[in-house]
């Protein structure tokens, strides 16, 4: 497997992808401990005006992040 | 456990916020609450009391909302704190783990890391309704069986399970200490050290301490130094401990679930949520819709909640009248009138207005809007120095800023919370709208702008505006000095929306008033009375002096007529230490165009700014009616400027008066509130050189500017 290139920062509105790994130890830890863990599904549910933050959907319910933080997870 | 008949049961409530952990609260103590502090910090700890059964009492603390046990904020703090040491005398003798069932699996994570502890747990699985609609069916007979905890099973909302979990916190069932996850295998030598120099039994407490040491509130430095070491010498890495922690519960709990959890995917069934989400979030329509939300807010602020003040303004002074007119004249009547009751007033005419603003945001909280408004406002916010959740302390500052002030202690990263403490008291809080509207009125002539705005009320709007402007760029230059310790974060969670529990935003409003009138009160009442010493003494016999000086100046007043006492009240003020004290100020504010008069009534503001409106009609000799606003803006636009022989109040006074009131740090309440909430007296003693400073110079722009 090669090195993944897209996180969740990319999706699209609606999009859906599976989280892989993390580039951000201090953020992995907030994210893991909300459910958003290494193989789970992720969906872009919606984004604030500006684009940033944004919201996704994982694990069950709305988490939003800003898109900056969504870009240290990478997806498969 | 044994239970005997005089021994009161500590229970402590825990969760993820908005699992409905207030709401059980609620219903367990009803009104049999009370709120105190935690020992060392200024968080608020709700206790109550229930009865379980005939010989048995519970005390519940309700503790703040967490999803794990690795704190993020001041708020989440607590729970470690209360929960690191099973032998201290505070520690809870069980621990009620309420659950979303609708988030089971996120929720499960926090109740694994309770259990691990070795703590007697209830499990008290909430919104099951809830979850049932989004496809996950649970058996609760199956978990409880998988988790060999005792399972209740309530709805927070109505009150049903209530019965059942009393029952099982009369009889609860000892868990053998079987852990989900055993840190040993992969930390077996700091692990068995600290638990032998702890004497603990438990492998995840010992790990805890590793991992928080140096958060824990109440270890001794010691204890501190010892764990330090420890963590050194076993080069433990906290954070790929707790990076595997969650990642191998997490794998606990999903095999757990896969047997006990029946989980059918409700694709877009759900979609509710996220399609308002789309319109309440939308570019236009959101902000909108937000601007709305505000515009009511202040409606209410300024325009409802007047009725009751003027009740409660007309009642304080129908008491006062009364007590003069019952009580023998003396030091003693007017200490109590004029010094305790008056600034008991001062507190209490608040309380409309508090219980409005809590409403508010108490509704749009449990709606689940308000964590929107954060995530609207997130990016608008990020230059200033601040983040989405900013907004709240924000928006309360308009009413006061005490309550806003503390309602920053949600805001997980330092500098952003220090940012906003330091500029929420720019928001033009209430106390200042008497100074505005007495102000405005003397100056700003009542006519209609295009039709049908109101020039004053433009003027009171921009004064609004220029608070607001000058908090967020004070922000953005704070955002520039300030070194970022932290790193900022916006994960936070979007709960679904949800019709307000109005019994909760009834206790948050009592809640709140409570806190606001003994915490702020008693500041409020105290300068009160030390300002009407300073205002009623002075060097010497100043009665006898006021009366002679009266009689000298004013000979055509007759003795014992209203406008004779008047007279001599306002000498009196001159010659007290107050009025020495204005004199004394007068070359420092006199570049302001500010005379004697205004200063000693800047001092009394100290108290709160609305006592500005008291202290004019003392010295201008208004007499004990002069809470009449009308009366006290008549004698002020009478009032001649001796230099000029023109009225004092032109409009470049007025003015530079409206702008120093805005600005400055009139407020001792907020002083003793920042200083609690920062620990120390530099900010406040910034905070006050700040204010004062802008306000000193913008006043003398403006003056210079109008003259």
């Amino acid at each position: 497997m090669g090195e993944p290139k897209k996180s969740i920062a990319d999706l699209k509105i609606g999009e859906k992808g599976i989280v892989c790994c993390f580039k951000d130890e201090e953020m992995s830890l907030k994210l893991l401990e909300m459910g958003c863990l290494p193989g789970s599904t992720v969906e872009l549910s919606n984004k604030a005006p500006f684009g940033d933050p944004i919201c996704i959907k994982v694990s069950g319910y709305n988490l939003s992040l800003r898109l900056e933080e969504a870009a240290t997870v990478m997806l498969r | 456990m044994s239970i005997e008949k005089t021994k009161r049961l500590k229970v402590a409530l825990l969760g993820n916020p908005n699992a409905g952990k207030s709401s059980l609260f609620n219903h367990l103590t009803g009104l049999n609450q009370k709120i105190g502090n935690f020992p060392g910090v200024t968080v608020d700890k709700r206790t109550g009391t229930t009865r379980i059964s005939d010989n048995l009492q519970a005390e519940i603390i309700d503790l703040p909302g967490i999803y794990s046990l690795y704190p993020k904020s001041l708020d989440e703090q607590i729970v470690l704190d209360l929960l690191h040491n099973k032998k201290d005398e505070s520690s809870p003798d069980l621990l009620l783990v309420v659950i979303d069932a609708s988030t089971l699996k996120r929720n499960m994570l926090l109740f694994t890391q309770i259990r691990d502890l070795g703590f007697p747990v209830i499990l008290v699985l909430n919104m099951l309704d809830l979850a049932e609609k989004r496809g996950i069916k649970i058996d609760p007979l199956k978990l409880e069986k998988q988790l060999n905890v005792p399972i209740v099973a309530i709805n927070a909302r109505t009150g049903a399970g209530i019965a059942e979990l009393k029952a099982a916190i009369a009889c609860p069932v000892h868990t053998p200490p079987e852990s989900y996850y055993k840190p040993e295998p992969l930390a077996s030598g700091i692990i068995s050290e600290v638990k032998e120099i702890f004497s603990l039994d438990n492998d995840y407490q010992a790990i805890l301490l590793a991992h928080q040491y140096d958060n824990i509130r109440g270890l001794p430095q010691k204890e501190r130094e010892e764990l330090a070491r420890l963590v050194n010498k076993y080069s433990f890495d906290s954070k790929a401990f707790q990076s595997k922690e969650t990642i191998a519960r997490y794998d606990v709990i999903t095999r757990i679930l896969r047997e006990t959890v029946d989980e059918k995917p409700v694709d877009d069934k759900e979609l509710g949520s996220t399609k308002i989400d789309r319109v309440l979030t939308h570019k236009v329509f959101g902000y909108l819709l937000f601007f709305l939300v505000l515009l009511l807010l202040f409606q209410a602020i300024f325009a409802w909640a007047s009725y009751p003040m003027d009740l409660i303004d007309g009642g304080i002074a129908w008491i006062n009248g009364a007590l003069k007119q019952n009580l023998p004249e003396g030091p003693f009547t007017d200490l109590l009138t004029d010094g305790l009751i008056a600034g008991l007033g001062g507190v209490l005419i608040f309380i409309p207005q508090i219980a409005i603003l809590f409403a508010f945001i108490s509704i749009l909280e449990e709606s689940g809007y308000m964590s929107r408004v954060m995530f609207l406002m997130d990016k608008l916010m990020r230059p200033f120095g601040m983040s989405g959740r900013s907004v709240v302390p924000l928006i309360s500052g308009v009413a006061c800023a005490v309550p806003a002030i503390m309602s920053t202690r949600s805001i997980e990263n330092w500098k952003e919370r220090l940012i906003t403490i330091f500029v929420t008291p720019l928001m033009s809080c209430s106390a200042r709208i008497p100074v505005f509207t007495i102000l405005i009125a003397l100056v700003v002539p009542e006519k209609d702008v295009l039709g049908f705005f109101n020039l004053q009320g433009i003027v009171l709007m921009g004064l609004y505006l220029l608070g607001f402007l000058s908090a967020i760029l004070s922000g953005w230059v704070m955002n520039k000095i300030l070194k970022n310790k932290q790193r900022s974060f916006f994960i936070m969670e979007l709960p679904s929306y949800r019709i307000p529990r109005w019994k909760n935003v009834g206790f948050t409003i009592y809640e709140k008033v409570k806190t606001f009138v003994l915490e702020a009160g008693k500041v409020i009442v105290a300068i009160s009375i030390v300002l009407w010493v300073l205002a009623s003494y002075g060097p010497g016999d100043i009665e006898t002096t006021a009366v002679s000086q009266v009689k000298q100046e004013l000979p055509e007043l007759a003795e014992a007529t209203p406008e004779f006492e008047n007279a001599v009240s306002g000498k009196k003020l001159e010659l007290s230490y107050a009025g020495k004290f204005g004199h004394f100020i007068e070359p420092v504010i006199r570049p302001l165009g500010f005379d004697w008069k205004i200063g000693v009534a800047l001092i009394t503001s100290f108290a709160a700014r609305e006592v500005f409106i008291g202290t004019m009609s003392t010295i201008y000799s208004v007499g004990d009616s002069g809470e009449d606003e009308a009366t006290v803006k008549q004698r002020m636009k009478e009032e001649i400027n001796p230099k000029t022989g023109g009225p004092m109040y032109t409009p470049a006074l007025a003015f530079s008066l409206l702008v120093f009131y805005l600005f400055a740090m009139q407020c001792m309440s907020t002083l003793a509130v920042v200083y609690r909430e920062t620990k120390g007296w530099t900010w406040p003693l910034l905070q006050l050189v700040y204010m004062t400073g802008l306000a000193y110079g913008l006043s003398f722009i403006t003056f210079n500017i109008f003259s």
